[in-house]
């Protein structure tokens, strides 16, 4: 399928919201609003849930199931306090030994005058720091579309997996056709050049996991989903935190490594 | 989140400067004056570089490159480059990519952009990164993020504070979500070097945008910023296409974010030696070392 159709997909209205992947991956769950800062920001959930019969934090960003909602959430666009928000929970996770689950769902982080003042950059970098060592397990699914800086900052994780219809790049293909080639028309041409698509990111590494869509309903991927968060707490519940946290700065650590860029 | 502004004909003086000397010989000195884009006034560039290249009438600081502020702030002969040669590669074959870094590397007489190493400032020895903007406007690529790391990395082993100059566009998109990766490999290995008791102070120039905002330039123990620079997440031009609004005057600059308490504190090019001295004297970064710092 070419990169474009994924990014159709990957945005479609009728797509579920992080709301439904919480509704249908864990039960008891209660949300827990707040960054005791600034606000509450309402594109991203946070709280807590039963994974089966494991207590864990889940942060899901949401871009709002119908007209009304997307409005209320920013169209799943967070400002820092959402980021701030997320590390809260994250923070009190680590406390109370408990697996953080994250689902990715955002065209990117917010770009307004609120969010620049509120030092958007600053809650990104922050997440991006302050994951790298949290001493709990931590796994990042892109379930629908990983735009840029605004989904890594939920993204630093112990394994990073994306549903097969799911994007996650550096720029939107908008964005990129504009600015590259100062042309709307070639945003096909830059979603094949980006290599955003699930098939592509693990081919490059970025994703250990893509978890298949190919069924009528979603059923399937909610019990894949659940099995494999389960199975993967587990196992990572049986590091310590010291080997958790070498483990995770070693798998972004990777990328662009020195003995990995050819010219020297 | 490369800001879209950057992309547009070039309107500052530096790349005036750089578009001037491709069309003429480099043997003969392309501009005996230069006007400050700020207040216009006239001044000799042999004045401008006495002054930190800042205009003696309003204090406008001109671009300048990574040398040149690397020669500003070290003591003399001091400083020993770490990876000079590391260059990047089109893993992912981006049309056009290629070209692109050829230019750069011929524009900007570096071959990536960032320049790292260690070097002694007032005899006190500190690991350095200095980014930059000739060289696709200080994006960060996989060679910009490992040459970071490579030095925070080698300021742990060798419990060196960091100092670092930040310019950038943000990500490189030429590069995809390996671009994107730098932003958590970068901040995973200032996190060590913090985690150790380490010192990090970020300078932060203009501009400072997109994914190098959001990773390490916003995660130092101090940040400083020098006058009128502009630090954002997202550029001006992009929010304004987002809320389709005119921004307030002065937004984003370095001014600002003092005001909203997002820097520690704005320093003239002409003070910065002796900030970035004081800073580490009350650290209790001692003097002397070894002489030229091997790897
Ligand atoms: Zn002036």
């Amino acid at each position: 399928m070419e990169a474009y159709k994924r990014v159709a997909l990957a945005r479609k209205k009728t797509r579920p919201t992080g709301q439904d992947f919480i509704d249908n991956l864990f039960t008891d769950f209660i949300e827990l609003h707040g960054d005791r800062c600034f606000g509450d920001d309402p594109a991203v959930i946070t709280g807590l849930g039963q994974l089966m019969d494991m207590p864990v934090t889940v942060i899901a960003q949401e871009r709002g199931q119908n007209t009304k909602s997307r409005v209320k959430r920013n169209f799943g666009s967070a400002h820092p306090e959402g980021y701030r928000k997320a590390l809260r929970q994250m923070k009190l996770a680590e406390k109370f030994n408990r697996p953080i689950v994250c689902l990715i769902d955002t065209s990117g982080a917010f770009c307004g005058i609120g969010a620049e003042e509120r030092g958007q950059g600053l809650a990104i970098a922050t997440n991006l720091m302050e994951m790298m060592s949290l001493t709990v397990p931590i796994l990042s699914v892109v379930i629908g579309e990983g735009g840029s800086g605004g989904a890594l900052a939920l993204g630093v994780a112990d394994e990073v997996w994306m549903l097969e219809n799911a994007i996650y790049s550096v720029i939107s293909p908008e964005g990129c056709a504009s600015i590259l080639w100062k042309d709307a028309s070639k945003t096909k041409d830059a979603a094949n050049c980006l290599k955003l698509t699930a098939h592509d990111l693990l081919e490059l590494q970025v994703i250990d996991k893509i978890i298949s869509e190919n069924h009528r309903d979603f059923k399937n991927v909610y019990r894949e989903l659940k099995i494999g968060l389960y199975k993967s707490f587990k196992k990572n519940q049986t590091l310590d935190s010291d080997q958790l946290t070498i483990n995770r700065y070693q798998r972004f650590r990777k990328y662009g490594a020195i003995e990995s860029i050819a010219k020297l | 989140m490369l800001s879209k502004g950057l992309f547009k004909k070039p309107k500052n003086e530096l790349e005036a400067q750089h578009r001037n000397k491709r069309k003429t010989d480099p043997a003969i000195p392309s501009e005996l004056c230069r006007s400050c884009p700020s207040c216009k006034q006239l001044s000799f560039t042999s004045d401008l570089e006495n002054n930190f290249h800042v205009c003696p009438k309003c204090g406008h600081h001109f671009r300048i490159n990574a040398r040149q502020r690397l020669n500003m702030i070290i003591d003399q002969d001091t400083f020993v480059e770490q990876y000079h040669d590391l260059s990047s590669n089109n893993r992912l074959e981006f049309p056009g990519y290629d070209e692109k870094l050829e230019q750069a590397t011929l524009f900007s007489h570096e071959s990536e952009g960032v320049i790292i190493g260690t070097g002694k400032i007032d005899n006190r020895k500190v690991a350095l990164f200095v980014m930059e903007a000739t060289f696709m406007m200080g994006s960060m690529g996989q060679v910009v993020g490992e040459k970071i790391t490579l030095i925070f990395e080698y300021a742990l082993k060798h419990q060196l504070p960091v100092i670092g100059y930040t310019v950038s566009g943000g990500a490189r998109m030429q590069e995809g979500m390996l671009a994107l990766m730098q932003m958590a490999k970068t901040s995973g290995a200032v996190k060590r070097h913090s985690d150790a008791g380490l010192l990090y102070l970020t300078v932060l120039t203009d501009p400072t945008t997109g994914g190098v905002t959001a990773s390490f330039a916003m995660e130092g123990d101090i940040i400083l910023a020098e006058p009128e620079a502009l630090i954002a997440f997202a550029g001006p031009r992009v929010i304004e296409q987002t809320i389709r609004q005119r921004l307030p005057k002065g937004f984003q600059r370095a001014e600002f974010l003092l005001e909203k308490g997002f820097v520690d504190a704005i320093v003239p090019r002409s003070t910065q030696k002796e900030t970035l001295t004081q800073l580490l004297t009350l650290h209790g970064i001692p003097k002397g070392g070894d002489q030229n710092g091997s790897i």
